[in-house]
């Protein structure tokens, strides 16, 4: 019958201009059905990995070195990148605050402003989104030539369960790393700010600091180091999951490492908020 | 009744199906092969060798059907029961799957440190036996997969699926993307190697030579189904026309018919 109507172009064309909105409408429903679908099969299989992620976070054997390897990887490598985000984001926070608030004769907030914006907000987020470009892209590549190679199936053929050699030394190191990375940033970020309202703009060094620890509350700090763990684990999770789906070549490798970057990217803003609303409403 | 026919059957596959969406790979697999023989299952690519092959090693479950070691099922066993079966398995994979970040006797030693516990120490002298074992020099273990040539991370890889002398080895296209001299050492390798350990063997391969060189018994797989097996010595004398225009390499025949008309229905 296919021939037969290829055969016939016409006819075909008197076919297709018969199609009745209706049909349209229709074929518009199937397509939103379809990637609702697709939505919800994705979702499911994200669970699915997460759930058997964690379970071998905790069930042993455990592999020390990996995990050790990953720490390095991910938390001293991430430092210089983390590092320097945090001071110039501290140094461009101070000059911002200071301009603005010139305009109320509000000066004297700038030293709270910096240090709750850090703690609370920028340094978590921001070292979130460097880890997550950093990290989570490698993570992506390097589990995505695995898969492509075959050697994730040479890894179950030896007797070793890719979950718990690939998948769980990294979550564990993200989890633990991202709040270390993070209260690094704090720390840099809060001098950053000093050294620009000290030296450029003429606070006294004895009021900015007092400033500074008068307003810090423990809380600040503490829902800046749990939301960092929250980010690793997103990071390390979307990295480890788009590799380990990783499609075929050199195409698929590089698909999965932009999806690892942009839904973990999305993925820590969500949670950003939520966590905020958490701590803080 | 084939178990009556073959008593010893180290594995066997029985009915085995398995779907992708719309594409029937496997359309009921039936296949055993007794202890300490090699088969060899020849076909043309897309045919549903390598997913046959992921069938056994579980990478892939199958809709339906059965998979036997030792008699035992294997299909949907659960995951302390499979970690057992593989350590009776071993695989040479097509592109060598060597991980590139770990030096030769790494690769080798590990699944006997990662998968068996083995003291690192022992599994290293394990590892520089099996290196020298498939004719590669001791001073190659200190090395990264990258730094070797192709028929040398065959080796290797060789070396690494016989490290923990497995009682069933899987070759997968062992002699792609090498030279015709460097394909003849390896086939030689791994007829040499299979035979000392007494293992048994099921290869997977279009390589004509290879097939020839390491097959006590060949098997052709076309369409999903096993159309023909018999005696590596009865190959040219098959009476199956597919296979006759396999092993020849024809561009008529009927297995060229069937890909026209598939391509005439798309």
């Amino acid at each position: 019958m296919s021939t037969e109507t290829k055969e016939h172009p016409i006819a075909d064309h008197i076919v297709h201009d018969t199609k009745s909105a209706v049909d349209y409408v229709l074929d518009a429903c199937a397509a939103i059905g379809h990637t609702i679908m697709h939505l919800f099969q994705s979702i499911g299989a994200l669970s699915i990995f997460i759930g058997r992620s964690i379970t071998h976070v905790f069930l042993p054997p455990f592999f020390p070195r990996l995990i050790g390897r990953q720490i390095i990887d991910i938390g001293y490598y991430s430092l210089p990148v983390v590092g320097m985000t945090a001071l110039f984001t501290g140094m461009v926070l101070a000059l911002q605050s200071y301009t603005g608030f010139t305009r109320f004769n509000a000066e004297s907030a700038v030293a709270a402003v910096v240090v709750l914006s850090m703690t609370r907000e920028l340094a978590p987020v921001l070292a979130g989104l460097m880890v997550a470009g950093r990290v989570g892209a490698s993570m992506a590549a390097e589990i995505g030539t695995m898969r492509v190679t075959e050697q994730i199936d040479a890894l179950t053929t030896l007797s070793v369960n890719p979950f718990k050699y690939l998948i769980a030394p990294r979550i564990i190191a993200g989890t633990l790393m991202l709040p270390l990375l993070v209260l690094i940033g704090d720390i840099v970020g809060v001098f950053g700010g000093y050294v620009v309202s000290i030296y450029n703009l003429g606070f006294s060094p004895g009021s900015y600091l007092s400033q500074s620890w008068d307003i810090l509350e423990r809380i600040d700090v503490l829902s800046g180091l749990f939301k960092a763990a929250a980010f690793g684990f997103i990071v390390a999770v979307m990295g480890c999951y788009h590799g380990f789906h990783s499609k075929r070549g050199a195409q698929g490798v590089g698909a999965a490492t932009t999806y690892a970057v942009v839904s973990s990217s999305i993925l820590i803003l969500i949670a950003n908020y939520i966590l905020t609303q958490v701590f803080f409403s | 009744m084939s178990s009556d026919k073959q008593p010893e059957s180290k594995l066997e596959l029985s009915g085995v199906k398995k779907t992708f969406g719309s594409n029937k790979v496997l359309q009921g697999i039936d296949l055993a092969i007794p202890k300490g023989k090699s088969l060899v299952v020849i076909g043309g690519s897309g045919t549903g060798k390598s997913v046959m092959l992921k069938c056994v090693l579980g990478l892939i479950t199958p809709d339906e059907g059965s998979i036997k070691v030792d008699g035992k099922e294997t299909v949907s066993i659960d995951a302390k029961e499979r970690d057992k079966l593989m350590r009776k398995f071993g695989m040479l994979f097509q592109g060598g799957a060597l991980f590139d970040s770990m030096s030769i006797w790494e690769n080798v030693a590990f699944g006997l440190i990662q998968g068996r516990g083995m003291d690192r120490k022992d599994a290293k002298g394990i590892a520089l036996e099996k290196i020298k074992a498939v004719g590669l020099r001791e001073e190659v273990a200190k090395l990264y997969p990258a730094e070797l040539s192709g028929g040398m991370q065959k080796r290797v890889s060789l070396a690494r699926a016989i490290a923990a002398n497995p009682e069933i080895i899987f070759f997968d296209e062992p002699t792609t993307g090498l030279d015709p001299i460097m394909a003849d050492v390896i086939n030689e390798l791994i007829s040499s190697t299979v035979r000392q350990m007494g293992a048994t063997a099921l290869s997977i391969t279009h390589d004509m030579a290879s097939a020839r060189k390491i097959a006590d018994e060949v098997a052709m797989i076309y369409q999903g189904q096993i159309i023909w097996r018999g005696p590596v010595d009865d190959l040219d004398d098959s009476g199956n026309e597919y296979v006759e225009q396999f092993i020849h390499g024809r561009a008529e025949g009927p297995i060229t018919d069937d890909a026209k008309s598939l391509r005439h229905a798309a």
